[in-house]
C-alpha cells in the first residue's frame, strides 16, 4: 500500500521513450476517468430513482447550470478560480510526499494581510504601487504560514498534516481578532470587516468573459509550477526527495531547503487566493473569505494526481458542478447536500479507477506490475 | 481573577474535559487501530457526522438512544469497510479515498438527515456521580455519560491488547512491515480491512455521542471538524491509545477554557482563548518532538509519516 | 389568555390580506392576477431547517408560494462570497426571476447592490435595514423586523425571573444586531429588577453547537439562573439550560417545546407579516416598498407564548411592556452609560424604535458583564 501511495503522490517521472506506450498512457488518462464518471453517474441515477427523482432531468440541469450557457460558463469559471490556487497549495508539497491540508489558513491570512496593508493607502495611494504591495503581502503571508509548516516538519519533526490543520484554526482566530478589534471598520457595524479598499484598488474582470483576473493568474501559476516541478532541477530534486528522503540525502540534496521552499511556494499560492477574494470579490477582509476553498482544493489536488496542469480542468469540472448545484436545488427541490453526495460518489469511483491504470490493454502491455 | 473565579474556571475545564473529550476519544481510538495496521483513514469526519445523524434518527424512530448508538457504530463500520475494501486495490491512495469518503459521508448525512433536524429524539442518560457534593456545579460536572467510561476502558483495552495479545501483534506487524506479516502467513489486506472497519465503528459511536448526549441535537453544524481533529490527535498521541485518551482530555479541557474565562469576566481576546486547544496542541508538538524522535511509535507502513 | 386575544385581533386586522392569498385556506382568490408568471428567487445562507434564522424566513416565505401565478425558487447554504452573486444571477438568467429576496446580512454589499445596478428591471429585497435612498439603486430595498424589541420583553420577564440577579447570554459575534439584543435584555431586566446584570459569552461563530453548550454550562456555573442567546440555532442553548434546571428565554423562533419546565418566553420574528404584505402587493400588481421595517407596532416581531417558567408577575410586567412597545414608546432613554462608564445617551434624550442609531449600536449597556473585543 505504502509504495502505491508514494507512487501516486510522487508521480513517477516519465522516462518511457516508447511513443506507443506514451499515447496509450495518455489515452488511458482520458478513458479511465471517463468510464469512472459514467459509473458514478449510473450509481447516482439509481440513488435518484430510489428517491423518485428523474436522473435525466438531473443531468440535463447539471449540464445547463454548469456548462450549457455563456452565463453558466462564467459562473463555473468564477468558482474554479480560487480552487486552482488552493489545489496548488496541496499539489506542490505533495511532490515531496507531504500532505498539507491547511491551505485555508494561508488563504485567510493572505487575504487579511492584503486588506490590512492597504488600509493606510485607501483613498490616495496609487493603485500601481498599492496593488502590487497587496499582492506581495498576501503571497508573503501565505508563504510564511505554510513555510513555517515546512520548517516545523524538517527541523522539529512535527507532522505537516496536523500542523497545517492546527494553523488553520489559529489563522482564523488571528483574522477575527483584528477584524473584530483593532482593524474593524466602524462604518460596518453589522459585519465586522476591515476598511473597504475602494474601487481603485479592486481587481477587475478579464475583458470579454466577465471573470476576475484571478482565473488568468491561477492558470498562469499552474503552468509555471508545472514547469518548475517537471522541467527544472528544483522539481527533479523535489521528486527524488518525495520518492525517498534517504536517497535524496545520500545524493547530497538540500532536503530541508527543498521542503521549506516547496511549502512556501504552496502557501504563497493559497495566499494569492486570499488576495483575489479580497481584491476581486469582497473589497475587504472579513470572516466570509474563509469560504472553504482551501478544503475543496485538497480534493482537486488529489483528483488531479497532484499534477499542476491537471488541476486546471479538475477545478473547472468542480466549479461547474458547484455552479449547477444551485440550479438543481431550485428546479428539483432537492437539498444543497445533493451535490456533495454526487461529488463524493464521483470522487470515490474516480479514485478507485486508478487501480485500472495499465490494465486496459492500451499501453500495449497489460497489467504492467 | 479572584479565587472563586479560578475555581470556576478549573471546574469548567474539568467538566469540559469529560463532556467534550468523548467524541475525540472514540474517533482517535478507532483511527489509532486503523493506523497501527498501516493505513490512514482521513475520512472519519464523514463517518462521525454520518454516525451522529444515524444515531439521532434511530433513537427518534425507535425511542431507544442505545439502539441509536449501535446503529451509528454499524453505519460507521460500513464506511470503514468501504474504505478498507477500496484501499486494498492496487494503486489506490488511502488518503485521497479518505478525503472523498469524508465528503460523501457528510453529504449523505446532510441529505438523509433533513427530516431529523426538527424532531426531538430521546437522549442518552448520564450517571449521577456527584451525589456526595451539595454544589450544583460539581454535581453537574459529575453527570457523566456511560460512553465516556466505555471509551476509557477501550483505551486501556487497546493499549493492553497491542502489547499482550496475538491480535495486537498481528496488527502491529502489518503496520510495521507488510512483507513480514505476509511471510508469517497473514493477509495484510484482511487485517487492515478489519482494523479500518472496527475503527469506523468507533468513530460512528463518537458521532452518536455528539447528537445523543452532548450537545445532544442533530443539525448540519454539529461537528466543527472534531473527526478531522481526532485523526490529528492520533499522530499527536504517537499511536498510543492511552496517550489518545490524554490528548482527548487535554483538548476537551482547553476547549472549555474560552467560555469559562468569559464567564468569570475575562472577556478580552476570546478568539485566542477559543483557539486555545489548537495552539496548545501545536505548542506541545513543537516542544515535544524532534526530527529523530518523531517517528517513534509510528507504524512504518503509514504513508503520512514518511 | 391575553395572548390569544391579541392574536385574534391581529388576525382580524391582517385578515383581508391573509385570506385573499389563501394562507387561511378558505377563500378562493378571484381578482385578475397582475403577478401572473412572476418568478421569485430566495437565497438563504444556511440550511432552511436550522431551527433559527433561515427557517424563520423559509416558513414565512411559504406565503409567497400561495399567490397564484407566482413561482418561488429557493437556494440554501449560499455563502456570503461571489457565490451569492452568481446564485442570484443564475436565478435571473436561468430561472427568469424578477424578484430576489436575499436573506443574509452579508449579501447586501457589494453583491446585491452591484447586481441591482446590473439588472435594473429586477427587484431586489434584503433582510436588514441597510438600503440607503441616497446612494443605493431604486430597484433594491430592505425589510426587517426589530427583534431587539422582543428581547426587551425577554429582559422585562427575565428580570423578575432571576433569583441570583444574573441573566446569562450566549452570543455569536459582537455585531450591532447582537449587541442591541443584549442591551435590550439588560434594559428590560433593569426596568423590573434594578439589581439585574447580564453576563455575556461570545462564541465567535454563528453555529458551533459544542461551544454553545459549553458556554451555557459556564454561565450556569457562574451563577446565572436565566439563560438566553443570539446564535443561529438556539436549540442547543435552550436544551442545555433546561437540563441544568435553569429558566430560559428564546430567540428567533419558538423553543418552548424544548424547555417544558423553564421556558419563560422568547423573541420571535414574524416575517409572515412582511411576506404576506409583499404577496398582497404583488397580487394587486403594485410595486414593493423600498424600505419596510417595523417591530411590535407593525406586528413584525412577537414573543413566544409564556411557558411554565413564567411567573404571574413576569407575565404582567411583560404584557405591560408589550403595550408600551405597540405605542412606539422608546426604551433607549438617557441617561445611559455603557459598561465601561462612558455616557452613550445623555439625560433628557431618547432613541425611539427604528431610530437608525439602534442599527449602529456598538457598546454594551451598563450592567452587562462582557466586552466587545
Amino acid at each position: 500500500m505504502s509504495t502505491d501511495t508514494k507512487m501516486a503522490m510522487a508521480a513517477p517521472s516519465d522516462v518511457g521513450g516508447d511513443w506507443t506506450r506514451r499515447i496509450g498512457r495518455s489515452l488511458e488518462a482520458v478513458v479511465i476517468p471517463l468510464i469512472a464518471v459514467l459509473i458514478a453517474a449510473a450509481l447516482f441515477s439509481i440513488f435518484l430513482l430510489m428517491l423518485g427523482k428523474s436522473p435525466i432531468q438531473f443531468f440535463a440541469l447539471l449540464w445547463q447550470g454548469g456548462f450549457g450557457t455563456a452565463f453558466s460558463w462564467q459562473n463555473t469559471l468564477t468558482r474554479a478560480a480560487p480552487l486552482i490556487f488552493t489545489a496548488l497549495c496541496v499539489a506542490v508539497p505533495a511532490r515531496l510526499g507531504m500532505v498539507i491540508i491547511g491551505g485555508e489558513g494561508a488563504l485567510v491570512l493572505g487575504g487579511f494581510c492584503a486588506a490590512a496593508i492597504a488600509i493606510p493607502f485607501i483613498g490616495w495611494g496609487s493603485p500601481f504601487l498599492v496593488m502590487p504591495l497587496m499582492l506581495i503581502a498576501a503571497a508573503l503571508a501565505g508563504a510564511v504560514w505554510i513555510g513555517f509548516v515546512g520548517v516545523l516538519r524538517h527541523y522539529r519533526g512535527v507532522n505537516e498534516t496536523i500542523a497545517s490543520l492546527l494553523l488553520y484554526y489559529i489563522a482564523v482566530a488571528i483574522m477575527n481578532f483584528f477584524v473584530e478589534g483593532a482593524l474593524r471598520d466602524p462604518a460596518n457595524p453589522n459585519k465586522p470587516s476591515t476598511k473597504t479598499i475602494g474601487d481603485s484598488l479592486m481587481v477587475g474582470d478579464i475583458p470579454g468573459i466577465g471573470v476576475h483576473w484571478g482565473l488568468a493568474v491561477g492558470v498562469g501559476l499552474a503552468v509555471a509550477l508545472w514547469v518548475l516541478m517537471n522541467r527544472t532541477k528544483f522539481g527533479f530534486a523535489a521528486r527524488i526527495t518525495g520518492g525517498n528522503v534517504r536517497a535524496a540525502r545520500a545524493q547530497g540534496l538540500p532536503v530541508g531547503r527543498l521542503i521549506v521552499t516547496s511549502c512556501a511556494i504552496a502557501g504563497a499560492s493559497a495566499g494569492l487566493a486570499g488576495y483575489f477574494e479580497v481584491a476581486a470579490i469582497q473589497g475587504k477582509a472579513n470572516a466570509s473569505i474563509a469560504a472553504g476553498y482551501g478544503f475543496t482544493g485538497i480534493l482537486v489536488a488529489f483528483l488531479a494526481k497532484q499534477n499542476p496542469l491537471a488541476i486546471i480542468p479538475v477545478s473547472i469540472f468542480l466549479g461547474g458542478i458547484a455552479a449547477a448545484g444551485g440550479l438543481i436545488q431550485r428546479r428539483m427541490g432537492m437539498p444543497d447536500a445533493t451535490v456533495s453526495v454526487l461529488m463524493g460518489l464521483m470522487f470515490v469511483v474516480l479514485l478507485v479507477s486508478d487501480t485500472l491504470q495499465g490494465k486496459l490493454g492500451l499501453t500495449g502491455k497489460a497489467g504492467g506490475r | 481573577m479572584n479565587e472563586s473565579g479560578l475555581s470556576v474556571v478549573l471546574l469548567a475545564m474539568f467538566a469540559g474535559a469529560i463532556r467534550v473529550s468523548t467524541p475525540f476519544l472514540f474517533v482517535s481510538l478507532g483511527e489509532c487501530l486503523t493506523e497501527k495496521s498501516g493505513r490512514i483513514n482521513l475520512g472519519l469526519e464523514g463517518t462521525l457526522v454520518f454516525g451522529a445523524m444515524t444515531g439521532y434518527a434511530i433513537s427518534y424512530t425507535t425511542g431507544s438512544p442505545w439502539l441509536g448508538v449501535l446503529a451509528a457504530g454499524l453505519a460507521g463500520s460500513l464506511f470503514g469497510a468501504i474504505h478498507g475494501y477500496i484501499c486494498k486495490l492496487p494503486k489506490v491512495n488511502d488518503i485521497a479515498i479518505g478525503i472523498a469518503l469524508m465528503l460523501f459521508g457528510t453529504g449523505l448525512a446532510f441529505f438523509l438527515g433533513k427530516p431529523f433536524i426538527q424532531p426531538k429524539a430521546p437522549r442518552l442518560p448520564s450517571l449521577q456521580l456527584g451525589w456526595w457534593s451539595d454544589n450544583p456545579s460539581v454535581q453537574s460536572a459529575l453527570q457523566i455519560n456511560p460512553l465516556f467510561f466505555v471509551g476509557v476502558a477501550l483505551a486501556f483495552l487497546l493499549w493492553w491488547a497491542f502489547r499482550n495479545t496475538k491480535w495486537g501483534l498481528i496488527v502491529r506487524m502489518t503496520g510495521d512491515s507488510a512483507p513480514a506479516a505476509l511471510a508469517m502467513g497473514y493477509s495484510v489486506n484482511w487485517v487492515r480491512f478489519i482494523a479500518t472497519t472496527i475503527g469506523g465503528f468507533s468513530a460512528g459511536v463518537g458521532g452518536a455521542f455528539l447528537s445523543l448526549y452532548y450537545p445532544g441535537a442533530w443539525n448540519e453544524g454539529l461537528s466543527s471538524g472534531q473527526g478531522l481533529m481526532a485523526v490529528a490527535l492520533v499522530i499527536f498521541a504517537r499511536w498510543n491509545p492511552l496517550a489518545c485518551f490524554g490528548a482527548a482530555l487535554l483538548f476537551g479541557a482547553a476547549g472549555a477554557l474560552g467560555p469559562a474565562l468569559q464567564s468569570v469576566g475575562i472577556t478580552q481576546g476570546y478568539y485566542f482563548f477559543n483557539a486555545a486547544p489548537y495552539m496548545l496542541t501545536l505548542l506541545i508538538m513543537i516542544v515535544s518532538t524532534s526530527p529523530k524522535r518523531s517517528l517513534k511509535g509510528a507504524p512504518a507502513e503509514l504513508s503520512i509519516t514518511k | 389568555m391575553s395572548q390569544f386575544i391579541i392574536n385574534r385581533r391581529r388576525l382580524l386586522q391582517g385578515g383581508a390580506a391573509l385570506s385573499a392569498m389563501g394562507v387561511a385556506g378558505t377563500l378562493p382568490f378571484r381578482s385578475a392576477l397582475a403577478a401572473d408568471g412572476l418568478t421569485i428567487g430566495i437565497v438563504y445562507v444556511g440550511p432552511r431547517d436550522d431551527f433559527g434564522w433561515n427557517q424563520a424566513h423559509a416558513v414565512a416565505a411559504e406565503a409567497l408560494k400561495s399567490v397564484p401565478g407566482v413561482t418561488v425558487v429557493e437556494e440554501e447554504n449560499v455563502p456570503e462570497t461571489d457565490a451569492v452573486s452568481k446564485t442570484m444571477e443564475s436565478m435571473i438568467q436561468l430561472d427568469g426571476a424578477k424578484l430576489i429576496f436575499a436573506t443574509s446580512f452579508g449579501y447586501y454589499s457589494p453583491f446585491m447592490v452591484d447586481l441591482a445596478k446590473k439588472y435594473p428591471d429586477v427587484q431586489f429585497r434584503h433582510a436588514a435595514p441597510l438600503w440607503n435612498k441616497d446612494k443605493d439603486p431604486t430597484n433594491a430595498g430592505s425589510y426587517f423586523g426589530y427583534l431587539d424589541q422582543g428581547h426587551y420583553i425577554n429582559g422585562v420577564a427575565g428580570g423578575l425571573s432571576t433569583k441570583s440577579n444574573k441573566i446569562g447570554f450566549v452570543a455569536a459575534k459582537p455585531i450591532s444586531s447582537v449587541l442591541s439584543n443584549i442591551n435590550s435584555v439588560m434594559l428590560g431586566a433593569k426596568k423590573t429588577n434594578p439589581n439585574a446584570t447580564v453576563q455575556v459569552i461570545f462564541t465567535g461563530e454563528w453555529s458551533l453547537p459544542v461551544r454553545e453548550a459549553e458556554a451555557t454550562n459556564a454561565l450556569v456555573d457562574a451563577g446565572c439562573d436565566v439563560i438566553t442567546c443570539h446564535v443561529d440555532s438556539p436549540k442547543v442553548v435552550i436544551q442545555t439550560a433546561e437540563s441544568r434546571g435553569v429558566k430560559t428565554l428564546g430567540h428567533n423562533a419558538s423553543q418552548a417545546p424544548l424547555a417544558p419546565k423553564g421556558f419563560i418566553t422568547g423573541a420571535e420574528y414574524k416575517w409572515i407579516t412582511i411576506y404576506s404584505q409583499y404577496a398582497d402587493t404583488l397580487s394587486k400588481g403594485g410595486t414593493l416598498p423600498n424600505f419596510l421595517t417595523g417591530g411590535y407596532d407593525l406586528d413584525f416581531v412577537q414573543n413566544t407564548p409564556y411557558g411554565a417558567g413564567a411567573t404571574p408577575e413576569a407575565i404582567k410586567a411583560a404584557d405591560a411592556a408589550k403595550a408600551d412597545l405597540k405605542a412606539k414608546k422608546a426604551y433607549y432613554v438617557g441617561p445611559l452609560k455603557d459598561n465601561t462608564g462612558k455616557e452613550v445617551i445623555a439625560a433628557g434624550t431618547e432613541h425611539a424604535p427604528y431610530d437608525p442609531w439602534i442599527d449602529q449600536i456598538n457598546f454594551l449597556a451598563e450592567g452587562v458583564v462582557g466586552s466587545i473585543t
